[in-house]
């Protein structure tokens, strides 16, 4: 067993999409395609590739000339708040945003209320979601019970209902110990642990990232090594099990260089970057809003961003992934340190790296595309989208040209902490195909 | 659902103008407050101690987080200069049945108070009241962030004791990494073209602080070399519960603790108060002729009337 088996992904039920996309350029990196192609997909499968293809009677044809179509993305890290705080989002509002983002899958972190530490809770969500889930869904059930960081959780029994992977994020695994026995017990299922690593002794109370700008602020700073040190040492326990492991949202310098080394040393890792870290800085905290900006890890300096813009590029950052975290307008309506971590991101990762990383030319757009479909799959064991025929249709066609400036009404989640509003980004998704359904579909595809 | 996008911390909302941090005073504005405060000495001196300039207008304080010196003063400066002033302390009020910083704004201000003092434990507390008062806002400490009227006052001292501060060496010593007054005074004092030194542990300096300008010495004998001996005291209140910043106060009082021993002829010093007397600063340096501390507060009263009358009827207030 690899140590990273796929779990069950959910969708609800829908027709599944007869539609010919025509003349748009067509790009997956992983098929080494870059055309302009007629795409048909029929009964939710792509059907043909071609030039000029017939458009069978009654179909759907779309002109997309000038937008690209791109397998859809996956996002091994989002919140979707259910169980339990449905008033920050749900299954049905997160999907949404999933869709209008181009994703096609999303993998849910267990820090719910109950926390997805049993088959109960998992099966419900399983059943919620194949009620409304406009893309597909995956779950991680908890490492520990009620992610207390104590006693290990029903390993087995998660992975028989389905687990995508286990993980306490919003926490660290502080004991060593139970690490090590999770990581010793998840053999037996194949399922990935995903860690979210801080070590909160170094890191307690922390508002922001420590520096200059925290300095000034006079918030509580949250010190690089809080990450990097817990990094090191999770994956020294991943080396001496033999074990793979996931490693969620890198934020500084020298957490991509302990994931470096230790792929050098020969650990199967995986690890994500996020957009607002791959694109922001600690500076934004200045007008201390909130809502915006204020997450774990924090958004860090300059010189750490480059690194991680670098580890991007070589790859020692596999996955694009958001951490997609609602929270009510009100509970980000308070003082700094007294708001919530986390910031809104499936609408905008895309569009927001196509114009901070791509139009500058910093990172090329087939990479941004691996980072976000076979990165994620390969490191959840899952299969990447792609535009080959015979493939289930996970596609998303895009105006990559049309710049946009964020709004609230731009939305779909249920939430609008969002670290891009009122910030200019570049790409509009028109249609979202996910598991060959019709997830998204923008009014002006029909122009 | 209206927008939350927050306006940047020094924003003037609708041609209100807020005093929330140092950073935010540029040297004319700084000079032409002083020149006002300066002013208003002369009130003080006078057997009815009141102007009528800001009659009918109302200056609410709500501090949630104990005050002596700086509610004291804003309430009677408020008073000197005519004002209606209502105090709120966050005990005995509906703060203490969890009602939130927003909830409480938004009732006071259905009072229509023209200036909101507030100080609050948390950073951007004061930055926040902006959004849910039409109030002209003055922070009078938020956190560890910044509270402006407390650096204006030391400006104020300095100037008066020194005659200048534009190349004065003023060295901050103690637990900057709690401090608002440090940072305050920090940027205010460069803005005014002194130089700053901090002095202290290693791990009651912020990291990064040097950004800003300020020279950094971990060695007391450093303040030797300053002008103004500026004592901070260990603000507990702030510090994680059971975090080792210093092995103990004793041992503070040993290596940092200023003592005449430590001062040379010359020197002034300042302390924003409450002193912890025995702990950062000696009996003897706190009595001495050197010490500005009584000063500080007088200057606070007029510099305070100088920040209320210049939000209300100054240049920009009056509109």
């Amino acid at each position: 067993m690899s140590g990273r088996e796929p779990g069950r992904l959910t969708q609800a039920p829908g027709r599944p999409a007869d539609v010919l996309l025509r003349g748009a350029r067509v790009l997956d990196p992983g098929q080494g395609v870059d055309a302009l192609l007629d795409v048909l997909v029929r009964d939710g499968e792509i059907a043909a590739l071609g030039d000029g293809l017939d458009a069978p009677a009654g179909i759907e044809v779309i002109e997309a000339a000038g937008s690209t179509l791109l397998p859809a993305f996956i996002d091994p890290h989002v919140h979707l708040r259910t169980p339990g705080q449905e008033h920050k989002e749900d299954l049905a509002t997160g999907t949404a945003a999933a869709a209008a983002g181009g994703y096609c899958t999303v993998l849910a972190m267990p820090n719910t209320d109950p926390v997805v530490d049993s088959p109960q809770v998992l099966d419900s969500l399983h059943e919620r979601a194949a009620a409304d889930a406009r893309v597909r869904v995956g779950f991680f059930g908890a490492i520990s019970l009620g992610q207390l960081g104590e006693q290990m959780a029903p390993l087995g029994e998660l992975a028989d209902y389905g687990a995508c992977g286990y993980s306490d994020d919003g926490r660290p695994v502080l004991s060593a110990s139970l690490l090590r026995r999770a990581l010793q017990y998840a053999a037996t299922t194949g399922r990935v642990l995903s860690l979210h690593c801080e070590d909160t002794s170094l890191s307690r109370a922390a508002d922001m990232h420590e520096g200059a700008v925290c300095a000034r602020l006079g918030l509580v700073g949250y010190p690089a090594i809080a990450e990097s040190t817990m990094i090191a040492r999770d994956l020294r326990i991943a080396q001496y099990e033999s074990r793979p492991l996931h490693i969620c949202h890198l934020h500084v310098e020298q957490s991509v260089e302990e994931v470096r080394r230790a792929r050098e040393w020969g650990v199967d890792v995986s690890a994500e970057a996020s957009p607002h870290h791959l694109l922001l800085t600690d500076e934004e905290v200045l007008g201390l809003d909130a809502a915006r900006f204020k997450m774990s890890p924090p958004l860090a300096a300059e010189p750490h961003r480059q690194a991680l813009i670098e580890g991007l590029r070589d790859g020692t950052i596999d996955c694009i992934a958001t951490d997609h975290a609602p929270h009510h307008p009100a509970e980000k309506e308070v003082p700094f340190p007294a708001a919530p971590n986390g910031v809104i991101g499936l609408e905008t990762a895309f569009p927001a790296l196509v114009l901070g990383l791509v139009e500058s030319g910093v990172v090329s757009l087939e990479l941004i595309v691996e980072r976000m479909t076979a990165g994620p799959a390969r490191a959840f064991g899952l299969t990447a989208p792609r535009i080959a025929v015979g493939a289930v249709a996970d596609l998303a066609l895009w105006d990559l040209r049309e710049r946009w400036t964020v709004s609230e009404d731009d939305l779909r989640s249920r939430s609008r902490n969002c670290a891009f509003l009122g910030r200019e980004v570049q790409g509009r998704c028109r249609l979202t195909l996910a598991g060959g359904r019709v997830a998204h579909s923008a009014a002006a595809v029909a122009a | 659902m209206t927008a939350v996008l927050t306006e940047p911390a020094a924003v003037r909302v609708a041609g209100t103008r807020h005093l929330l941090s140092s950073e935010d005073l540029d040297r004319p504005t700084v000079e032409r407050l002083l020149e006002l405060a300066a002013s208003f000495e002369a009130v003080a001196e006078r057997e009815v101690k009141k102007l009528p300039t800001l009659r009918g207008r109302t200056v609410l304080s709500v501090f949630f987080e104990a005050s002596t010196r700086t509610s004291s003063s804003f309430e009677l400066a408020a008073k000197r200069l005519s004002a209606d002033t209502i105090s709120l302390k966050s005990s005995g009020s509906s703060v203490e049945k969890g009602e939130t910083l927003k909830d409480t704004l938004l009732t006071l201000d259905a009072y229509g108070p023209d200036v909101v003092v507030i100080r609050h434990a948390q950073v951007g507390a004061a930055a926040l009241a902006t959004r849910y008062t039409r109030a002209a806002v003055v922070n009078a400490g938020d956190g560890a962030h910044q509270h402006p009227t407390q650096s204006l006052l030391d400006l104020y001292t300095m100037r008066a004791s020194l005659g200048r501060v534009e190349g004065v060496h003023v060295a901050i010593v103690g637990d900057v990494l709690h401090s608002r007054v440090a940072r305050s005074n920090i940027a205010l004092l460069l803005a005014c073209g002194a130089h700053v030194t901090l002095v202290g542990p290693p791990s009651l300096i912020p990291r990064g602080i040097e950004a800003t300008g300020v020279s950094v010495s971990y060695d007391i004998s450093d303040i030797a070399t300053a002008d103004v001996v500026y004592v901070l005291r260990m603000q507990r209140e702030r510090m994680l519960a059971g975090e080792a910043y210093v092995p103990s106060l004793r041992e503070y009082t040993l290596r940092y603790g200023v003592t005449s021993a430590r001062l040379r002829p010359g020197q002034v010093v300042m302390h924003p108060g409450p002193m912890n007397r025995g702990v950062e600063i000696t009996d003897e340096v706190a009595d001495s002729a050197a010490s500005l501390v009584t000063h500080q507060v007088r200057a606070g009263l007029v510099v305070r009337m100088a920040v209320l009358y210049d939000l209300l009827a100054g240049p920009e207030g009056a509109a």
